[in-house]
């Protein structure tokens, strides 16, 4: 026999009262987990769907209101391509892409579509004093992007409608939207001319359900050239982190750039980014109760516990126990209530975060095993810290009255 | 040898001082089996608790193989009785949630024996107590003299050379309580001191010495 058999075989003995000493700590710990649970996966979705999305800041000229995100960039008016620059050399935290865009309606077979110039990345890395500074330096603080503007690897054209860039793109070269290319039966490799120049489709871009589909993408210079408008952009796409939007990024682009109309897609982010939040100060909020609640209730019954079995306690200093040996059993029922805490809890947070996920977030919830350790660390700490002064009580306990009271 | 030297002991009650124990000496020499007498409140229970490290003395001191049982800190003391004393309860003290088997492995466990050293010892103690088939038995499973033979047998598990027994034959009938002291008369005749708290003359007999208390004070 060792001292965790002892332990063991007085808390199984007492099994009803096990369960309501550990009751506590486990529905605390168990809403934490479900909480924790359903918001790390709330995020995941939420940063994914930003991923899908695309850019979610909109820069504009200053006369341009919003009505469609996609269509912002038709309203007419324009900002200088400088503008890019200043961008790209800023200090601005959060800007995970930029794609600078100049777009016209043209005729192509008889057929209105609008004509888009976009930068391909390949020009920001022709721009070396662009990659030591600003955004190229910058730390990956969010997102599940890790490379800005992907510099390090090279990416199917395709990727365009989602990641707002694209590697090159040469000047007699297009990418074709997947509803004009359908419209126009335009294929990869085919010869189309607009604004009688021939250019050659590289690319029909997957669909996307947005106006982009009915888009005809070149090298912004091309446009630029073709267009005779100069230096000039109608919009710039910028992928914020959704965390820095929520932080001001709109504010510093705007002081940056004062001359234009910075808008963001504030309502979704704002919404999503509160929503988790809440959830998080939630989760605080039941860390203070399970601490409170779940510490006074595992020291109330071990205090009882003690006390209940002081005639035991008695006995066994008599039999030649220390009081350190009293302290560490106690203390070790404590771990061993703990450990079940924990464990408990993690197991019914994560069914109920399986169960209600998708009704309260509406997305798919799996287990997170990392809250596993968590979950055990703190109902562990609970348990030690509220059992501490039973268990000192238990370890200082007069022998001879244990044996005499009982 | 264990000696007692000018021991008092003071309990305060409604904010009066009670004298439990007055100026007690004593001394017990090794092998000795002393009976304590006297009646309820004397004291009794009081000096057998002094003489096991269990209880400290207001005045005096207590002292075994040249120890001064209070003298030493609380952590040597412990291990003092480990070591020496075994102690009989008239309620046998027997941890409910735990087997014979186990009930007799605690002091081992104590002394930090392993397993499986444990269970042969305490094994071979039940069988000397005549247990063995209820070794697997918790207390309640028990009757009352099957629990106080497993109660003997937990008290010989340290070896003690000094057993202290407050009223080990309390809660036993004549013919259980004449087989207890048969086997602590046997301890004695091994060699090992005995002092026994009782109130019954007939089982006082079986000490070689007979002590009385009255009033807290010590009469041979």
């Amino acid at each position: 026999m060792n001292w965790n058999n002892f332990i063991f075989r007085e808390l199984f003995r007492r099994k009803a009262k096990l369960v309501t000493s550990g009751l506590a700590i486990i529905l605390g710990i168990a809403v934490i987990v479900a909480i924790t649970t359903i918001t790390t996966y709330s995020e995941k979705a939420i940063s994914k769907e930003l991923d899908a999305l695309g850019a979610n800041v909109l820069i504009l000229p200053p006369s341009v209101s919003i009505g469609d995100y996609y269509s912002a960039d038709l309203q007419g008016g324009e900002l200088p391509e400088e503008y890019v620059t200043l961008l790209t050399t800023s200090n601005i935290e959060g800007v995970e892409n930029l794609s600078p865009k100049l777009s016209s309606p043209i005729h192509v077979k008889g057929n209105r579509v609008v004509m888009t110039g976009i930068l391909p990345k390949n020009e920001f890395q022709n721009k070396t004093s662009w990659q030591g500074a600003g955004v190229f330096s910058r730390p990956k603080i969010c997102g599940t992007k890790s490379d800005v503007f992907n510099l390090n690897q090279t990416t199917p054209k395709e990727t365009l409608t989602r990641k707002r860039v694209i590697e090159t793109i040469a000047p007699n070269e297009v990418l074709v939207g997947h509803d004009i290319a359908q419209k126009l039966k335009l294929q990869e490799g085919n010869e189309i001319a607009m604004l009688e120049k021939p250019f050659k489709i590289v690319a029909v871009l997957p669909r996307t359900g947005t106006i982009d589909d009915s888009r005809i993408f070149a090298h912004l210079h091309t446009v630029q050239a073709l267009t005779n408008r100069g230096e000039v952009v109608s919009a710039i796409e910028v992928v914020g982190c959704c965390k820095q939007v929520s932080k001001g990024l709109i504010g510093k682009i705007s002081a940056l750039l004062p001359e234009t109309n910075v808008i963001t897609i504030s309502q979704i982010v704002a919404t999503q980014v509160k929503t988790n939040e809440l959830m998080r100060n939630l989760s605080l909020l039941f860390l203070v109760v399970i601490i409170l609640m779940g510490g006074a209730s595992i020291a109330n019954d071990m205090y009882n516990n003690v006390f209940e079995r002081r005639k035991e306690i008695g006995t066994l200093v008599a039999l030649g126990a220390s009081s350190r040996t009293i302290l560490k059993i106690i203390l070790n029922k404590a771990l061993v209530l703990g450990i079940l805490g924990g464990l408990g809890g993690y197991v019914l947070g994560t069914i109920f975060a399986l169960i209600l996920g998708p009704f309260i977030a509406g997305i798919s919830v799996f287990p997170v095993f990392y809250l596993f350790f968590v979950a055990v660390g703190i109902s562990v700490c609970i348990a030690m810290i509220a059992s501490y002064f039973p268990a000192r009580y238990a370890s200082k306990l007069d022998p001879c009255t244990s044996l005499r009271d009982t | 040898m264990l000696k007692v030297n000018k021991i008092s002991k003071i309990y305060t009650k409604n904010n009066n001082p009670v004298k439990a124990i007055d100026n007690v000496s004593l001394e017990i020499s090794p092998g000795d089996f002393v009976s304590l007498m006297g009646p309820s409140g004397s004291g009794k229970s009081s000096l057998l608790l002094m003489l096991g490290g269990m209880l400290k003395p207001s005045l005096g001191e207590v002292i075994i193989d040249g120890h001064s049982l209070y003298d030493l800190n609380p952590e040597k003391l412990s291990a003092f009785r480990l070591e020496k004393i075994g102690f009989v309860f008239q309620t046998f003290n027997l941890i409910p949630y735990l087997t014979a088997l186990q009930n007799v492995q605690i002091p081992l466990l104590l002394k930090g024996m392993s397993s499986k050293q444990q269970i042969e010892k305490a094994t071979a103690l039940l069988e000397k107590v005549g247990l063995l088939d209820r070794m697997h038995h918790e207390p309640a499973e028990l009757s009352i003299g099957q629990q106080q033979r497993v109660a003997l047998a937990r008290m010989l598990a340290n070896d003690p050379s000094i057993i202290l027994a407050d009223e080990p034959t309390g809660n036993l009938d004549s013919a259980m309580s004449a087989h207890v002291m048969q086997f602590l008369g046997e301890l004695n005749q091994e060699g090992r001191t005995v002092v026994m708290v009782t109130h019954d003359n007939n089982v006082a007999a079986h000490a070689k010495r007979r002590l009385t208390l009255v009033n807290g004070a010590l009469e041979e």
